[in-house]
């Protein structure tokens, strides 16, 4: 641990993300406002306008704007936040794709909220699950104190490899709910975080041209040298998120060293050692699973908790090595898939596959549009799934739905 | 000392062999907007002809830094890198955005306004082919009434033009001008002021577009100074609100001798099948743009 004191807060998630991007010094804000990310965009604005912060503040006039100032402002060299929620995530799907693409360290803050139609303002994970395949890896937030440390670790994950990073944390849950979040101090985050450097900047000096149409296959430049074609730089991307786990565990792993909270896995695990039952769930949803897993042991079962931290990459093996010993496996979504079933579930299912686990996996899809899911019904729908244990139908068709009232 | 083309920076930023079509009055625009910045600029460009014009991967035409941006995100590209450039303390570098009418005055309009009203420190320069040329040619918000595309084949646009120019200077930006590919000394100066003014700039290039007009490749100058000599296009300036006539138009508005449109219009295949109510139109609009700018003039 670091020498100087890094003092307790009272904060709601929105005031820790903009806490975590104060701390980490960035350059350049743009963002829009949208229920229930807005506090954020409100306090970095604070910030900015009081002196606090030494960086530009751009309001936009729309979500896709506030990713292309970042996008562009990435690229003569800048470090950039911004962050949305829902629909204005969904608008910024085109430069979503783009910056990961472009491979610009952009940190985005998506404040999970459900999307319509109909409007909904209130908490489910839609939102990000739906750009999964953005490019973009995405880290998801138990709790207020994993907000701010997710945001600084970000930076330094980006930088890293290259790619942008999503901090996704549930809305109103987390975003407008109160918590001791200890934040350390700027001179600490100076020696976890250096400044950025760009792989790559505009400069009339060295001038480059980025982004030019690509053809599919490799093609000689005017030195004579074979590059890249379009599906080479698509699999470079491929690779980066692949090998991205690395850097993630490395930079969890030094932040617990200098500030006491580890964050060395991709996943969260919890009374998993002799479990048999094992609750999956991801965001604020896992810590509520602590709570049903621990009245579930009370009723004489034996239930663990296996949080997803990391959605993008997402870490099958580390997956696989905590399911080993499950019998049960029962997975919670915020979203669905239409059609097929909650997103997670689809990817534990793909990890476990041919990996000698025969565990009962059944999908609950739960608290779209802020629908109330609490450990009562995250513990019923265990008890709910023992049945299949006898049985031994291992999977089934569709998730069920719990929409309790 | 007044530019002539004797005068002119020797020095090129667009390579010779680009990949645009022959006689593309946009590749003559942007060889003098490049000499007008001296290579001291970053440049966001959307899907555009000028996208083509840049070439394919790992082959550029130019020797400036340049950035592609997704369609509608232009004005947002530009206030980026002003803003990123400004954290970090560069100066003496210019912003240049530059879009095709698609670009502008269709999907792009909204980022772009946005960016006025920030007032945004950079030059954006609307190239104007009055259509979606990079696609194929498609009607777009500055097709001009009566004018076949590939998606008004038959009948002609049955609208008009908007005006982006007046757009733009409804944001009260500091400098607004108009310019013609066929002019590009009048082109070049207009670059220079615009370089040397702090905030939102906007300059209109009328680029006449051989394939998508119907025009022989080898008529592109003369079909922009005709453009010029009808008052299809008016060349002028808005300073701080001071409104100059400038190049071709000054001594046509002098003298009055504006031709009718009807000549300009016969010179291209894509107003074969304009009707006489059209061109009565057409001719009551350029008329009433024109006195309207015989009315603003400080210059006259």
């Amino acid at each position: 641990m670091l020498g100087s004191k890094a003092g307790t807060q009272i904060l709601d998630g929105n005031h820790a993300a903009a806490v975590g991007a104060k701390l980490s010094r960035v350059q350049v804000i743009a963002a829009y406002p949208i229920t229930p990310q807005s506090p954020v965009t409100e306090k970095l604005s604070e910030y900015v306008e009081g002196g606090n912060l030494k960086a530009e503040y751009v309001a936009v006039e729309s979500e896709h704007s506030a990713l292309a100032v970042c996008s562009s402002a990435s690229l003569v060299g800048a470090r950039t936040f911004t962050a949305s929620s829902s629909h204005g995530l969904a608008y910024m799907h085109e430069m979503l794709h783009w910056v990961a693409g472009t491979r610009l360290p952009v940190i985005l803050a998506c404040v999970n909220r459900a999307i319509g139609a109909p409007w909904n303002v209130l908490n489910d994970q839609q939102d990000s699950i739906s750009q999964r395949d953005t490019g973009w890896i995405q880290i998801y937030a138990r709790t207020n104190q994993e907000i701010l440390d997710s945001v600084i670790q970000a930076y330094k994950i980006a930088e890293t490899v290259y790619v942008p990073v999503m901090v996704c944390y549930d809305g109103y849950i987390l975003s407008h709910t109160e918590m001791p979040v200890d934040v350390p101090s700027p001179r600490d985050v100076d020696s976890f975080l250096p400044p950025y450097k760009p792989h790559t900047i505009l400069d009339p000096a060295n001038p480059r041209n980025y982004n030019l149409v690509t053809l599919a296959n490799p093609r000689v430049n005017a030195e004579g040298v074979l590059c890249h074609g379009y599906m080479e730089i698509r699999y470079l991307l491929q690779e980066a998120l692949q090998n991205a786990g690395e850097t993630i565990a490395s930079v969890g792993r030094e932040f617990g060293g200098l500030f006491g909270r580890s964050y060395a896995s991709m996943l969260w695990e919890y009374s998993l050692d002799d479990a048999e039952i094992v609750i999956v769930a991801m965001g604020s949803l896992a810590m509520e699973a602590i709570v049903a897993a621990d009245t579930l042991r009370d009723e004489g079962h034996r239930v663990g908790v296996l949080g997803l931290r990391v959605f993008r990459p997402f870490p099958k093996s580390d997956v696989v090595t905590a399911l080993k010993k499950a019998r049960l496996v029962v997975v919670f979504d915020k979203n669905i898939s239409y059609g097929s079933e909650g997103a997670t579930c689809s990817e534990i299912k793909s990890a476990l596959y041919g990996s000698g686990a025969n565990a009962v996996i059944r999908n609950f899809v739960v608290g779209l549009g802020g629908r109330d899911i609490k450990a009562r019904e995250l513990a019923g729908a265990v008890n709910k799934s023992l049945p299949a244990l006898k049985e031994g139908v291992l999977n089934d068709e569709y998730p069920e739905w719990i929409c309790h009232i | 000392m007044k530019t002539s083309p004797v005068n002119l920076t020797e020095k090129e930023y667009l390579l010779p062999g680009n990949r645009v079509c022959p006689g593309c009055a946009l590749s003559l625009a942007y060889r003098h907007i490049l000499k007008a910045l001296d290579g001291q600029v970053i440049v966001t460009v959307p899907a555009s002809c000028l996208t083509v014009l840049h070439g394919m991967y790992p082959v550029t035409s130019v020797t400036v830094p340049c950035v592609n941006t997704p369609f509608a995100s232009t004005g947002a590209s530009a206030t980026g890198l002003v803003a990123g450039l400004k954290a970090l303390g560069k100066k003496d570098l210019t912003v240049l955005a530059i879009a095709g009418d698609g670009g502008t005055h269709d999907i792009g309009i909204q980022a772009l306004s946005g960016a006025a009203e920030r007032q945004s420190d950079f030059i954006y320069v609307c190239y104007d082919n009055e259509g979606y040329m990079n696609t194929g040619n498609q009607r777009s918000g500055s097709t001009p009434l009566g004018a076949i595309s590939g998606t008004t084949p038959i009948l002609g646009k049955q609208q008009n033009q908007k005006d982006m120019t007046e757009i733009m200077e409804a944001h009260g930006i500091p400098y607004v001008a108009t310019a013609n590919a066929s002019y590009p000394l009048d082109l070049y100066e207009k670059v220079r002021k615009a370089k040397a003014i702090e905030g939102t700039r906007f300059i209109h290039v009328f680029t006449p577009c051989p394939p998508g007009w119907r025009f022989p490749f080898s008529d592109t100058i003369r079909i922009g100074e005709l453009a010029v000599q009808t008052g299809w296009d008016v060349l002028y300036e808005v300073e701080n609100g001071a409104f100059r006539l400038t190049s071709a138009s000054e001594p046509i508005a002098r003298k009055g001798n504006l031709r009718p449109v009807r000549e300009y219009l016969a010179e291209q295949g894509r107003f074969k099948n304009i009707t006489e109510e059209q061109i009565s139109e057409l001719q009551a609009r350029v008329n009433a743009r024109w006195q309207r700018c015989l009315d603003r003039a400080t210059n006259l």
